[in-house]
Formats: C-alpha cells, structure tokens, sequence
C-alpha cells in the first residue's frame, strides 16, 4: 500500500447518460484517514460518482486511481455499501450468509466460504450489534437492521477505503449515531470513508471532510474551510434555506404540521420538525 | 426396463434439470425470458437441422444454445435503446425469431420429423423409441442419455458457481465491485438455460418447458428461506410433478407432457395456499388472529380512556360497544367473549369492567413495541 498517495484520486471524470452529463469533468482528491461526505441535490450524481469509482459505470472521460493505482488492480483495499433499496431483500438467505458475500471478494472465483468466513462474519456482526440476527431471515429486519447487515458486509472486507451509498437512508436516531460511531471509529484507525449524504444538518458534526456536488464538483475540502453558505447556494442553486437549517431550532421553518410525521416519540420538538423540513427542502424534489 | 419406466425416468430428469436453473430465473425475475428462449431456440433447431441434414446432430443443440443466448443480448439491446420497456423488448424478440423457425420448417422441412405439434407439446411418449445405441448395444433411450447429460451438467454449473450465481442475483453492483464479472455470470447463466431448454423441447416441447423451469421453483419459493434448500425443494416438486404428471397422463389418456405441466401447476397452487407461513391460508389467518388481538386491545384502551369518567356507565356496555366502535355486533360479542376468556375485563350483565390485568394491558399499548 503506498500511504502517501491519496486514497482516491478523480481527474476529469465525465459520465454520460446517452447526452446528458451526470458528471462533468470531475476532480477530486480524498487523502487518506478522513471521513467524508457527499452531499449534493438529487440528480446531482452523488452515486453515479460512487459508481464510477468502483467502475460499475463506464465513464465517457477521465479516470480513478485508488491508493495510487487502478481500482481494477486495488480492488480488495475497496469496501463499498450500495442503497439499501438496491437488493430484494425477499432472497432467500439470512443475516450471516449476506455478511459472508463481503468475503467474496477475497476467496476469488469458485472459492467456497468456510469457517474463517463464518468467523469474520460474527465478528463484523458484533461490531455493528447485529450477532443475535445471524440466522434471521434477510426479510424479516427493519430498514435500520438492513443497514447495519449491509455495514458489517463492508467491514467484513477489511479495506482501506470504505464507499458508502446513503447508509443513513431510513434508519432510526439511534442507528443513525452507531452508524456514525462505526464511521468515526474506521477513520480513527487510518481508513477512507467517503460517504453519500442528505442531512446537511449533520455535515459538520459527524464529518471532517465534505465534497459538494451538482455534475460539477462545487467544492470539496475540510468541512469548515468548504462547507460554506456560498458553496451550498451553488450547489443547491439557492433553493436550499440553510440560514434556517443552521439557525436556533423553531424559527419556523417547519409550519406545515409534519410534527407528528408517523414516527414520534412524545417529545419531540417544534424545533426538530423545523430541521427536518429544512432536510426535505434540501433533499429537492424527486423523493 | 418398461417403456413406462422409461418414460418416468426421462420425465423426471427433464423436471429436475428444469427446475435447477429455474431457482435462478425466478430470482432474477427472469421467469419471462425462459418464455423467449425456449421459442426463440427453434431457429437454433431448424438452422443446426440444415447444416447437419440429421435430427440426431449435436450440432442442432449448439445452434439452440446459441439463438437462446442470442435472444437475451438482443432483448438487451432493444431495452438498452431506451425506447421500449424489457417486457415488451421480451415480446418483440422472441416471436420474431420463433416465427422465422416456423416459417423455415413448413418451407423446407415439411418432411421430417420437425411439425408444430411436437415443436409446441413435444412427446414423452416415443423417449422409448429413440433408442441409444453405443458399439452396437442399446443402452437406453437417446432422451435419457441426453438429457441426464444437461442435468449433470446444470448440477455442476450451480456447483461450480454457486458463490457467483447466487451474488450477482442478489446484489450486482457488489458484485461487480468485488470483481465477479456480472454480465460474464449472466451469460454463462443463459447458456445452461437455452442448454436446458434445447433438450427439454425434445420431451416436452417449448411450451411446457417453462411451466418445468417457472412453477417448481416458485413453489419452493414459498416453501424455504433457504437458497440451497430451494434448490432442493424445487428438484423434488418437479420430480414428484413429473411422476404424477405420467400417471394423471394414464388416467387421463392425454399428453404426458401436458400433465406434468399440469402437476407443477398444482404443486404451486397448492405450495401458494397452503405454504406454512406464506401461504394464503396461513396469511388469512394471521390477518384475522391480529385484527381480533387488535380489537382486543382496542376494548382494553377504550374501557381504561373512560373509567371514572362520568360517561363510564354508557361507554362500557356491551350493547353500545359495536356503536362506539364501529363494530359489527357479531364481531363485538366475539370481542367481548375473547376479551373475557384471557382475563382483560369481567362482565356484570351488560357492564364491562376492566381487570387489573386488563388495565395493565392497555397501559403496555400506549408504550411502542
């Protein structure tokens, strides 16, 4: 492994869909050891980017190098964590058995898991507090238990750099901080975490680094050099409100009555109801 | 061994090597593209017959083989432009193709033993006339020899692969990722299927092949949370479908072929309401077991909201329940009577009370579970 390159390296990566550009002319440089976001409006290309560094996506120009190399040739230093959406989770498996696919990748072709695999997979299940639903049907977790399967596949490959598409789509509070405490703690041991974002709210406190996104790369670099009110306006073409979603909580942001919003614990504040409208406002308008 | 014999055996080997890749094609959501190749092959057939001039030919299987792999890259690529929807991609394709067969058969091979009829049903019946002949011996009937071959072969396929076949199904962008070529799978994949469908057509024509590949393993579908003992499930019902299918055929005095698809047709509908826990019947049941639960713990929070209130006395008789809650006074009385039986309320005449049980009940309620 060669420390001193940066862990990902971007130039000029252009992705096209038939003519539409998804990514335009793309540079970026994530050192190694930081903890960073995308962040981005939909259609933005957060995961078009992730994409295409794993090279799941043909880009029409410019190219990747991981640690220094090709991914094709730096593959196993490469963790990636695709949507959760993105698997039927009516296959007919369970917990361990999924966690195991993170193994694949270094048995090689034809190559059976065994039980160093088995172990590996209880031990990433223990990390992410998941080691009690090894046998559980795949079917049969919430959204949050997905997540955290899907975490413990990624940890399960040992990598350097960890690619992470929304791990915080759909999941409670709670697993919302373990996640980030997982996250925090990969970074603490010297490992890449790039990971595709929607709470702005959340940027500066679980991240170091951030990368802002709209097909061009708006900026990207050390949160608080960055993750500025100008660069989210270019990013978000002014329609994210983030004066609200940063100032004193229940300045009224959130009067549509979305309190309740299905999920509520009996405290919960105007103020939270405020943020999360700022949050839907910046996610735009497709979901 | 009895032509009977002989026909069971072919006729389960056909199912089990059916069923096998089958799994896979139910759990890629595939099952239409089983409909395709297995019609899009007989230009395979037809085209191979014209080089070789001899049904026997080996040829006839690799030209099959390789219209069945053609009618998937070229649904790709007529879904890849963008213009029409992969179902329709499906359905444009594949008659195509299948048309042109049938045109080239009633052309030029009017002669032969290539008619629409076997094209469609096939017949199980004469696997024992087509015998196996090795240095001047019979060995058998050709059908088994042939067919044993392809399922050894798909038992090996999903041996060898299974780490694979079973990675690109569930999460192609990992795979990818990891390195496990997903389109290099998939095609792979689609060759044993057009395999299977080219030696299937023979027994059981291009129809009834996909009932073989599609029912038995939507069937076990609902029968396992276990990709390896889907697998199994699936070999076992097209097997037990097979058997019964011949002698359903006996009773019947029709098309053998038509019987087993029939079989696997039952399997399913039975595996579909009566499946332990997916099943239609069990999933009624579950449905109604919570909405009595519900109603019952409904009663509990509506006794516990009124009690000591001054409108106590009314909001708490049995009569008047079914008006405050919008009940049936059937399913109110049948409530109540399950309400009594677990011990939640106690009953004066028509005055409901709640236990202490039934307090605590509807206090748990108000905590999320």
């Amino acid at each position: 492994m060669t420390a001193e390159r940066p862990a990902i390296e971007v130039n000029d990566l252009t992705v096209a869909y038939r003519d539409r550009p998804a990514l335009w002319d793309i540079d970026l440089e994530v050192p190694s050891g930081v903890l960073m976001a995308i962040v981005g409006p939909n259609g933005a290309g957060k995961t078009t980017l992730i994409k295409a560094i794993l090279g799941l996506v043909r880009p029409a120009a410019g190219q990747v190098q991981i640690h220094g190399r090709p991914y094709e040739e730096n593959r196993r230093l490469v963790a990636y964590v695709p949507q959760r959406g993105s698997v039927d989770w009516d296959f007919p498996t369970n917990v361990l058995d999924v966690v195991m696919m993170g193994r694949y990748g270094a048995l090689g072709w034809f190559r059976r898991p065994g039980r160093r695999e088995r172990e590996l997979a209880m031990a990433a299940l223990e990390q992410v507090g998941m080691a009690a639903f090894a046998d559980r049907q795949i079917s049969q977790l919430s959204g949050g238990q997905q997540q955290r399967v899907f975490l413990a596949r990624a940890l399960v490959q040992d990598a350097q750099v960890y690619l992470m598409d929304e791990p915080f789509q759909g999941v409670d509070a709670r697993t919302e901080r373990a996640i980030v405490a997982l996250l925090q703690e990969l970074r603490a041991s010297g490992r890449t975490v790039l990971v595709v974002h929607h709470d702005l709210q959340t940027v500066p406190e679980y991240f170091d680094w951030v990368m802002l996104l709209n097909v061009r790369r708006i900026a990207s670099g050390p949160v608080d050099e960055v993750f500025t009110d100008r660069n989210l306006r270019l990013t978000y073409g002014g329609r994210v409100p983030f004066i609200a979603a940063v100032a004193p909580q229940g300045t009224g942001v959130g009067g549509d009555g979305r309190v309740g919003d299905g999920s509520p614990g009996p405290g919960r504040l105007a103020g939270e109801a405020g943020v999360a409208a700022a949050k839907r406002t910046a996610d735009g308008s497709e979901r | 061994m009895s032509p009977e014999l002989e026909i069971q055996l072919v006729a389960v080997v056909v199912a089990v090597a059916c069923a096998l890749p089958g799994v896979f094609l139910v759990l890629r959501r595939m099952a239409l593209m089983s409909d395709a190749i297995s019609h899009a092959i007989l230009l395979g057939i037809v085209l191979g017959f014209f080089v070789a001039g001899d049904l026997t030919s080996p040829l006839l299987v690799v030209g099959a083989a390789a219209t069945g792999v053609l009618t998937v890259a070229l649904v790709e690529l007529v879904y890849r432009t963008g213009l029409v929807k992969e179902d329709a991609a499906i359905g444009i394709v594949f008659p195509a193709l299948f048309s042109v067969g049938v045109i080239l058969i009633a052309r030029y091979a009017g002669d032969v033993h290539l008619d629409v009829d076997a094209v469609l049903l096939g017949e199980l019946a004469f696997a024992p006339f087509d015998r196996m002949e090795v240095a001047g011996r019979d060995v058998g009937p050709r059908g088994l020899w042939v067919m044993g071959s392809i399922l050894l072969l798909n038992v090996a396929f999903i041996a060898v692969f299974f780490k694979e076949l079973k990675l690109t199904t569930f999460d192609a962008a990992l795979a990818g990722a990891l390195g496990f070529s997903p389109a290099l799978v998939h095609y792979l994949f689609m060759s044993m299927v057009s395999i299977t469908a080219v030696g299937a057509f023979d027994a059981v024509g291009s129809i009834l092949v996909i009932a073989l590949m599609i029912a038995p393993p939507a069937a076990a579908y609902l029968l396992t949370d276990d990709l390896g003992r889907m697998i199994g499930l699936s070999a076992a019902i097209g097997a037990v479908s097979a058997i019964a299918g011949f002698w359903l055929s006996f009773l019947l005095d029709a098309s053998i072929a038509g019987c087993m698809a029939t079989m696997t047709g039952v399997a399913f509908t039975a595996s579909f309401l009566f499946a332990p826990e997916r099943g239609l019947v069990a999933a009624v049941r579950r449905r109604a077991r919570q909405r009595l639960e519900f109603a019952q713990r409904m009663l509990a929070i509506h006794l516990a909201q009124h009690e000591g209130a001054p409108d106590a006395v009314e909001e708490s008789r049995v009569d008047h329940l079914h008006e405050h809650l919008r009940w049936t006074p059937e399913f109110a009385g049948r409530v109540v009577r399950e309400s009594e039986r677990r011990g939640l309320v106690r009953r004066e005449g028509e005055r409901l009370w709640l236990t202490e049980f039934g307090r605590a009940y509807a206090d748990r309620s108000f905590v999320a579970d």
